[in-house]
Parts: structure tokens; C-alpha cells; sequence
């Protein structure tokens, strides 16, 4: 057939192009009580996208908890702030750069960390930390290791250029991320608490500047065209959507920042990310409850010839926009030119509202020049607080269970003794399997020192960054779980919630606040909104039982290829306060002759482990309880000895469970150890179990009692494994579950798993390496 | 009083607080020296710290040594000033030529963040002699092209007159070679750091002031700052400043 006898396709209406739906342009033209202009169309579809006006998540986001006495900002601001004494408060949050680094890994990943920071020093705080963490696809492909290489250069690139030390994160292996990799990108900084500033434009007659770099014809359309929609394969037509990061333009874009702000010289500032100027007007008028003149012909751009649309939702990196009073102009511009940035003022503060768009300029007054035109006119709220808002159909997926692939064991402990299999094979297999191994090559590409605040130069566990001038430390982590939340999302997100606060609970840091990153898929499909749906409820949920508010995040949707959608993943970040750093506790076995000590219920449950990773179980009806009652307690216990001064190492039981919980502290301490562990069921779950709630601990022999007697106290089990020294790992296994009972050598006969601290650490050393192919 | 030490800020430097910090924790007061100004403040020693100078995306270094501040710091050097350049410092001394060498990326092609352990060749310099002979320092480096190289009669003439100042060594102390993960960028004869001829112009790849407190992980480096510092006390006042042409 040829081209011609096909019929005439009719031509694609302009708010479809944009990505509109029909209902949408209805609810626009109602708001406007006539029919958008063109331009007024293109601004509405930026800010109209999912992840811009969060329409999918906003009613879910509605149900978090978010108030507390030390939060100061919450969500709704750039960046959320808590209060950390002294004076001083954090500023923190995380955000995906998702589709913008599957398309070009470094130039993504690097406006990621770029576009974070920015969020940071818009509250007037400086950045200290950066956390990465980041999900990809099979570390033996190809494509994969293009990406990890580009993505990992790129965070890099940007943070260490820039000076903020990238101090942790996660680097996850999945098969759902093949087609669509995560970068969620969590930054750290220092307000003092009457500096912190609005993302406000209060004042009809301030004034609105622009500063930074110009605005040119990158990243047009980023929001709604790369983090809003759902993937082709291939495609490099959207290439021209990813912004390009300049990191040196952002160092002097923070300076300039903290010295305008050090003056005093802004009443709001807003840092200008997706949906560019338009957004960046919109949302601080919104706030203030005013309205915005734009002064088109003044914004400064990189080439001739940018339409007006263009100029208005550029995504081009490292600008500013501040509201300052006119008087204040001259001073501003001089910092400005210090640091050799431009300035701009590309508009007014009005009573009326609206976001107006001018060409033609504008008077000294702020008034349209004689004969200016105004090309659109908008109410700043109908852009930004009252966007449309979907109640979307959630519907759980029917429950699939795989077959089990031939050959497989049917059973999660089939693998262990039982099936002949030596557990401390099992173990090194583990440490060396690409999602347990050593972060090094990763770690070491980073910036981790830079501000001299990082706490001790190993990074094992959260990361911890002294509080120059006073005893205080931050501790951070970056925590999520998307093998359970595949399987239960509700579940999934608390588990992550609870890990996060117990990797900073075994610092002795009290976890502060919870900022999360909700990666998921279409939310237009009802399974896929069933899975945010739950996962919101269950990050809820853990928050109010361990007293933590959620104080902002972000919402990344569409995370799907062709293939497949990934797996939900509710990416958890925690920001926690040691009062005194002099009482930080590493998770290394620290010395010879220590008891050992494994605090927390121990539970059954193999499902999402790495264990079942590793030996291809699906084990889906055999997932890990969680008591975020228990949880609470045995969190609150750990703290309590800290600060007691009774506990010389500790270290969560997660990945991989507490028999790498135990060679991970026998690794970093360089003494391995002899333990005993009970076996009320099968080895598997005891060694390899993920059970949440559980803490190993170490103790001075004479601090033994008054911990016990402590942990009774909390109403927390208390199981005591063994001692550390010696240069090999060796957990003897005992009980009713221990092979020796099964085979009917008795109960007390025991079962070993014996490795020495040299096979441990090559396998931990080389694992991620050789996964990706990098091993000299 | 406490001496007065300069800290070179460029835009782009993004450890000169570090380097401040840590100076006044070795004893000093610091000054800021502005990239835009030559007036150097009648400073006893000068730190030109780490960073990306302008960016450093043409080469570390490479236009730093045209700004105002760098003209006046030659003119120092030349008039025996006391200059230390770390990781940005170093190579922006050495693309000013008042170090020999140059720094090259990294035979990995990566930017490198290690703790990495590092022994001084003299110990009667204004730079290294509170080290004490054959002590193994810790401290970290973090750097894209910190990979020392010269010719091999710079390279013979830098170890016969005693001007490697840090060596990379190895677990048992031997300087590392260039493909030993002791030795970070692959530098040839594994130099860490050189001084000039005159004796008063240094530069070293690895962060002294990241390890100026055992909480950061070392305080080996407050040997070498501490070293600086009371260099300069001992010359505060004798030195001509800002000389510059």
C-alpha cells in the first residue's frame, strides 16, 4: 500500500503536542475564563506536569506527617529545615534526575546534584553533603556500565568541582531498572536559623532578579517532556531536552547566594530548575501572594532568536531568581559582578496576582513601556497551588506468582547445609554479589572530604559530618528497598523508613526528619497508582511510629521502558543529630575480647532478601514482618546505651543479614570473631534473614549486665553471640533448625560456618569490580 | 601575635576555608588574597589551596597563573617568600612555572578521593621539618590530574639536590610504582610533592588540611602546616611583600 492512500492524519492539536490532555485544556480555559493563547498554553503545560504540579501525588501527600517542634520549613519550600540547636538548623532533600541520566548519564547525573544543591542554598543554607543513590540494570551489560560510568562520573564531576563532598549513598542492581535507571540525588546544608530565607516574592513594587547564567535553548521542556512521560527505547531527539551543567557557574552562584543573603539584601529567593522562569515567578508570587510583571526583552540569553516560550520554560542551569527591594539593586549587582555572574532585573512584584508577560519593557516605575504588549497573563495560583489535581484509580495487581525456574530449589533454606551447600560459601558469595560489595570504586571517584566536616575517612554505614564550632554532628543515610516493595509496597516503603533511622540510630544520632524521593511508574495505570498509593500509606505509617516528620521530597513517575515498569521504590533519606560527636560509634569491631551482642526479635521471612536474590527464590509469600512498635524501642535502646557510653561498635542487620552484618564489622575492625547463633528454623533465615528491627552491638565484657539490664528496660531482646578477636569469621549454629538436629545428630550438635578475614575482605573488595567489569 | 598567612582565593578554589581553618589551628592568622587584587597584605607565607581555579576546564591551572594574585605571588617567590601550593595550589604553580613538572590526569582517567600514606624526603625544609626523618604521613588526596611528571634529568636533578618533598609509599614503605594502587594518580618516582630550587616555593598533591584533626580521619597534616606556620613566624617581618611586577 502506498503512502498516499493512507488517510490524512489531522494535525496534532497544540495542547496535545505539549502533552495536555483534553481535560486539562477545559480545566485551563475555565480558570482563565477564556481560551489559553499560545504561549499561556506552553506555560501551563510545564507547569501542569506531573512533576511540576505533583497532580497524581498531591492528594496522598496530603496524608504524611509533616509538622514537629524542630521542623522550621517543611514541604512546599525548596528545601525542608529542621532545628539542630546552637543556632543552627539543616536544610536537606532529595530529587530524582531519573530520565534526564538514561538519556545522558553524565550531563543528567550532574544537573541532579546541581539542581539539589540549588535547592539547598535557596533556603540561605550551604550545601556540606551530598548522598547519590542510584539503581541500574544488570551490571554485565553493556548499556549498564555505560550508564553507571556516566552517571558516577557525572555526580562527581559536578560535586567535586563545585566543593560539596558526596559522602554517601546506594549503588542497587536490579533487572527492573534496566530500561530506566534511578538517580536520586539527597544534598545537606547549614542555616543559621534567622538567615533561613522564603521562596517568596512578597512586596508589590520589589523587584525580581535574575542571576546566573543566561538562558538559553537547553532543556526546553524537561519537566513535561523527559520526567513526565513514559519512555520510548532509544531516543535521542529528547537529547535536547537534558539541561548541561556547568559546576564552576554554580560555585560562584552559591557564593554570590550566601554573600546577598549574608547582607541582607533579599526578601525571597527561588532557585529556577524545572519549568525555568516560568516557575520560578509563578511559585514565589503564589506564595506571596502576589503577582509577577515579567520584563521578556531583559532576561539575558545565549542566542539570538528564542522565541518567547522558549525563553520562558528554558531548564538552563545555575540561575537564581531574588526579590529585593529596588533600593537594595546596586548592592546586589556588585556581589554579582564580584563574582563575576550576571545580573538581571527581569521584572516586578505586583498586587494583582498574575503572572503578566511583557515585551517591550517595562518604566523605572515597573509599569509596560508606552506601546509594550503583553504576550500572556496567568494567575500565579491557577500555575502553581490550585494546578489540577487527579484522584487516580488504584487497583492492586493481580498476585503472579513465577515459576520457579527448573532446577531451582522450592524451599528458601533448600540451599544451606540441608542442600549441601556450605554456608561459608554461601557468605562470601554475598559479600561479592554487586549490591553488597565494597562501594570503593564508586566512593573514591567522589569528593568526600572537601569541607573538612566528613567524620573519620572510611565511610562505612551513614555518613557523618562534624558541625564546625560546636560538638554537634549530622548523621545521614540514604535508604530504600525495592525487592520488597515489588512484592508490597506498603511494606516496602516502611522497611525503608526503618532502616534509614536504624543506620542512624547506630551512630547514637537521633534521627530528625524524613525526606523521600517516590519513584514510580504511570500513574495513570491502576496497578501503578495502587503501588504509590500503598507506599505513601506505608512511609506514613513508619514515620508516626518512630516520631518522624516527612519535611519534603520529591515524586518522580512514568519510570518506565518499553519492557517494563520498575520496581516502586520509595527512596528514603533521613537526617539524624549527635549532641556530642565525642559519642559517635563506628561499626567496626573495635577490639579483641568484646561481647557481641544481637538486640531486636528475631524474625522469619527470606522473601526480598539478598539471600533469595542470590539463590532464585521468589519467595513471595514469605516476606519479613515488621513491628514498627519494636522497631521503635530497639532504635530508641541503641541510642540509650550510646549515650550511656556502654557501646564500643554497632551496626544494623540489613542486606544480606546478620551473618554479613557480622563479617562487615569483622572486615572494617580487621578481627573477625566467634559466634553462636540460634537456629529455630533453618539456617537460611537465621544467618541470611532480613528481619527488620535487629541491631548486633559490642560491649566492654564489664558493661555486659547494665546493657542487658537496659535492654530489659526498653522491653527489647537481647541475645548474646560471641566474642570478637582472632583472623577468622566462625558462627557455630545451634537449635532445632541446626542441620545437626535435622540430620538426627541432635539439637546441640553444631553446624559452622567458618571463613577467614582474608577470604572476606577479597570477596567484599572485588565483588562490585568485577561485576562491572572494571577489575585490574 | 599569630602569623599572618595568605590563602589565594580563586572563584572556582573550594578549599581555601578548609585551608583557613586549618592554618589557624596550626597557630596562624589567615588572610584572604583575593584572585582580583595583588595587594598581598604583608602576609609571612602564602597557601594557594584546592579547587578548580576558574573552572579548570581547559587544563587545572592553566588560567590562574594570568590573574593579578599570581603575577604578585611570583614576584614573592622571587623575593623568597614562602609559597605552598596543595592539589589546585600545586598545579597552579607548576603551570606558573615556579615549580618544575607538571601534573597530568590520572593514569586511571579518574578523579581519585584516597587516604593515601606519604613519607618526606627532607625534613630540614620550611615545609616539612617538624616531620620527623622517615615518619609515614596519612592524609588524603581527591584530585582528576595530580599524575607528576618531568623529564628524567629534571626528575634526577628534583632527588640528587633533595627537592621531592613526599614520596607515595607502600605498606612496606617503598616508594610506590606507577601502576601500585599506594601510588593514586601513577606519578612518576611516585612524587607527591617537590620544592624549587631557591627552597621556599613547594607544592604537594595530598590535603594536609584534611588532616588536621583525628576526627577527619588523621592529623598528619598539621606537620606540615604546623611546619609553615613556624617558618614564617621565624621570618615574619624580614620578608619584602608584595614585590610584584
Amino acid at each position: 500500500m502506498s503512502a498516499d492512500l493512507a488517510p490524512a492524519a489531522a494535525p496534532t492539536p497544540l495542547h496535545r503536542a505539549l502533552g495536555l490532555t483534553d481535560q486539562e485544556l477545559a480545566e485551563i480555559e475555565r480558570r482563565l475564563g477564556r481560551d489559553p493563547n499560545d504561549l499561556e498554553l506552553a506555560m501551563f503545560s510545564v507547569m501542569w506536569s506531573e512533576h511540576c504540579s505533583y497532580k497524581s501525588s498531591r492528594p496522598l501527600l496530603r496524608t504524611l506527617p509533616t509538622g514537629g517542634p524542630d521542623v522550621i520549613a517543611g514541604p512546599g519550600e525548596n528545601a525542608g529545615v529542621m532545628r539542630i540547636g546552637d543556632g543552627w538548623a539543616v536544610a536537606f532533600k532529595i530529587e530524582s534526575h531519573n530520565h534526564p541520566s538514561a538519556v545522558e548519564p553524565y550531563q543528567g547525573a550532574a544537573t541532579g546534584v546541581g539542581g539539589i544543591l540549588r535547592d539547598i542554598f535557596a533556603m540561605g543554607a550551604r550545601p556540606i553533603a551530598v548522598l547519590d543513590a542510584l539503581r541500574f540494570g544488570d551490571p554485565a551489560d553493556a548499556r549498564t556500565r555505560h550508564l553507571v560510568n556516566g552517571v558516577v562520573r557525572g555526580v562527581g564531576g559536578y560535586g567535586n568541582c563545585v566543593g560539596v563532598p558526596t559522602v554517601g549513598g546506594e549503588l542497587v542492581f536490579d533487572p527492573s531498572y534496566q530500561g530506566n535507571p534511578l538517580v536520586n540525588v539527597m544534598a545537606i546544608g547549614l542555616v543559621r536559623e534567622d538567615a533561613i530565607v522564603r521562596a517568596a516574592a512578597p512586596g508589590p513594587g520589589n523587584l525580581v532578579i535574575l542571576y546566573g547564567s543566561a538562558t538559553g535553548r537547553d532543556g526546553i521542556g524537561g519537566a513535561s517532556v523527559l520526567a513526565s512521560a513514559t519512555f520510548g527505547a532509544q531516543d535521542p531527539s529528547k537529547r535536547p531536552a537534558v539541561q548541561v551543567g556547568d559546576p564552576f557557574a554554580e560555585k560562584l552562584l552559591i557564593e554570590a547566594t550566601l554573600e546577598i543573603l549574608a547582607a541582607g539584601l533579599a526578601e525571597g529567593l527561588q532557585d529556577l530548575g524545572a519549568a525555568g522562569i516560568t516557575c520560578g515567578v509563578a511559585e514565589t508570587a503564589d506564595r506571596g501572594g502576589t503577582g509577577i510583571r515579567v520584563d521578556l526583552d531583559a532576561i539575558p540569553r545565549r542566542e539570538p532568536g528564542m522565541a518567547p516560550f522558549e525563553v520562558l520554560i528554558s531548564e538552563s542551569q545555575e540561575r537564581m531568581v531574588v526579590i529585593a527591594r529596588p533600593e537594595r539593586l546596586p548592592e546586589i549587582a556588585a556581589i554579582c559582578d564580584r563574582w563575576g555572574i550576571q545580573s538581571a532585573v527581569i521584572g516586578r512584584v505586583t498586587e494583582d496576582g498574575d503572572i503578566a508577560v511583557v515585551e517591550g519593557g517595562l518604566t523605572s516605575d515597573g509599569a509596560p513601556n508606552h506601546g509594550a504588549r503583553e504576550l500572556a497573563r496567568i494567575p500565579a495560583r491557577a500555575l502553581s497551588s490550585e494546578a489540577i489535581v487527579f484522584d487516580r484509580l488504584a487497583a492492586p495487581p493481580p498476585r503472579r506468582r513465577k515459576a520457579p525456574a527448573p532446577g531451582s530449589p522450592e524451599t528458601a533454606a533448600d540451599i544451606l547445609p540441608e542442600g549441601g551447600t556450605d554456608p561459608g560459601a554461601v557468605l562470601l558469595g554475598l559479600l561479592g554479589s554487586p549490591n553488597l560489595a565494597s562501594r570503593a570504586w564508586v566512593a573514591e571517584q567522589y569528593d568526600r572530604h572537601v569541607g573538612t566536616n566528613t567524620v573519620g575517612g572510611a565511610g562505612h554505614g551513614a555518613a557523618v559530618l562534624g558541625v564546625k564550632g560546636t560538638r554537634r554532628a549530622l548523621v545521614a543515610t540514604t535508604d530504600g528497598n525495592e525487592a520488597v516493595s515489588a512484592l508490597d509496597p506498603y511494606l516496602g516503603a516502611a522497611l525503608s523508613v526503618a532502616e534509614a533511622a536504624r543506620n542512624v540510630s547506630v551512630t547514637g544520632a537521633r534521627p530528625l526528619g524524613v525526606t523521600n524521593c517516590l519513584n514510580f511508574g504511570d500513574p495513570t495505570r491502576p496497578e501503578s497508582f495502587w503501588q504509590l498509593r500503598e507506599a505513601v500509606r506505608g512511609l506514613g505509617d513508619a514515620c508516626r511510629a518512630l516520631g518522624l516528620p516527612v519535611t519534603g521530597g520529591n515524586v518522580s513517575l512514568y519510570n518506565e521502558a518499553p519492557a517494563s515498569a520498575i520496581a516502586p521504590t520509595p527512596e528514603i533519606g533521613i537526617v539524624g543529630l549527635l549532641d556530642d560527636i565525642a559519642l559517635l560509634v563506628g561499626p567496626a569491631f573495635a577490639a579483641d575480647g568484646d561481647v557481641v551482642l544481637l538486640a531486636g526479635p528475631a524474625g522469619p521471612g527470606l522473601g526480598g532478601s539478598a539471600y533469595a536474590a542470590l539463590a532464585g527464590l521468589s519467595a513471595e509469600d514469605d516476606l519479613p514482618g515488621l513491628d514498627l512498635i519494636a522497631e521503635a524501642a530497639v532504635q530508641a535502646f541503641v541510642r540509650h546505651a550510646i549515650a550511656m557510653r556502654r557501646v564500643t561498635a554497632a551496626q544494623d542487620v540489613s542486606g544480606g543479614g546478620l551473618a554479613v552484618a557480622l563479617a562487615e564489622m569483622s572486615i572494617w575492625g580487621g578481627r573477625g570473631g566467634l559466634f553462636r547463633v540460634p537456629v529455630p528454623s533453618a539456617p537460611a533465615v537465621a544467618l541470611f534473614g532480613e528481619s527488620p528491627s535487629r541491631i548486633v552491638l559490642t560491649v566492654r565484657p564489664p558493661d555486659l549486665a547494665a546493657v542487658r539490664e537496659l535492654a530489659g528496660r526498653h522491653g527489647v531482646p537481647l541475645a548474646e553471640l560471641g566474642i570478637v578477636g582472632g583472623p577468622r569469621l566462625v558462627v557455630e549454629m545451634f537449635g532445632e533448625g541446626a542441620t545437626g538436629a535435622a540430620e538426627g545428630r541432635g539439637a546441640g550438635i553444631a553446624d559452622a560456618l567458618e571463613v577467614t578475614l582474608v577470604d572476606l575482605r577479597h570477596a567484599w573488595d572485588h565483588g562490585l569490580t568485577r561485576a562491572l567489569g572494571e577489575d585490574a | 601575635m599569630s602569623v599572618r598567612v595568605g590563602v589565594v582565593v580563586f572563584p572556582g578554589s573550594n578549599c581555601d576555608k578548609d585551608t583557613a581553618w586549618a592554618l589557624e589551628r596550626a597557630g596562624a592568622e589567615p588572610v584572604e588574597l583575593w584572585h582580583e587584587s595583588a595587594d598581598l597584605q604583608d602576609v609571612a607565607a602564602i597557601v594557594l589551596p584546592g579547587g578548580f581555579a576558574y573552572g579548570d576546564y581547559l587544563r587545572a591551572g592553566a588560567i590562574a597563573r594570568f590573574s593579578p594574585v599570581m603575577r604578585a605571588v611570583a614576584g614573592y617567590a622571587a623575593n623568597a617568600g614562602l609559597v605552598l601550593g596543595i592539589c589546585n595550589g600545586f598545579q597552579v604553580l607548576a603551570e606558573a612555572g615556579l615549580l618544575p613538572g607538571a601534573l597530568l590526569r590520572n593514569r586511571s582517567l579518574r578523579f581519585v578521593c584516597r587516604d593515601v600514606a606519604i613519607r618526606a624526603g627532607p625534613t630540614d625544609t620550611p615545609f616539612s621539618h617538624l616531620v620527623p626523618d622517615g615518619r609515614v604521613l596519612r592524609m588524603p588526596v581527591a584530585h582528576g590530574e595530580g599524575c607528576y611528571y618531568a623529564d628524567a634529568a629534571t626528575l634526577d636533578a628534583l632527588e640528587r639536590d633533595g627537592r621531592v618533598l613526599f614520596t607515595y609509599v607502600d605498606d612496606a614503605g617503598q616508594p610506590a610504582g606507577i601502576l601500585d594502587r599506594a601510588n593514586p594518580n601513577g606519578s612518576v618516582r611516585a612524587i607527591a610533592g617537590v620544592i624549587n630550587a631557591a627552597g621556599n616555593v613547594a607544592g604537594l598533591m595530598p590535603h594536609p588540611e584534611r588532616a588536621a584533626d583525628v576526627l577527619l580521619g588523621s592529623d598528619d597534616g598539621m606537620l606540615v602546616l604546623r611546619s609553615l606556620v613556624e617558618s614564617a613566624g621565624a621570618r615574619a617581618g624580614t620578608i619584602p611583600s608584595g614585590a610584584a611586577g
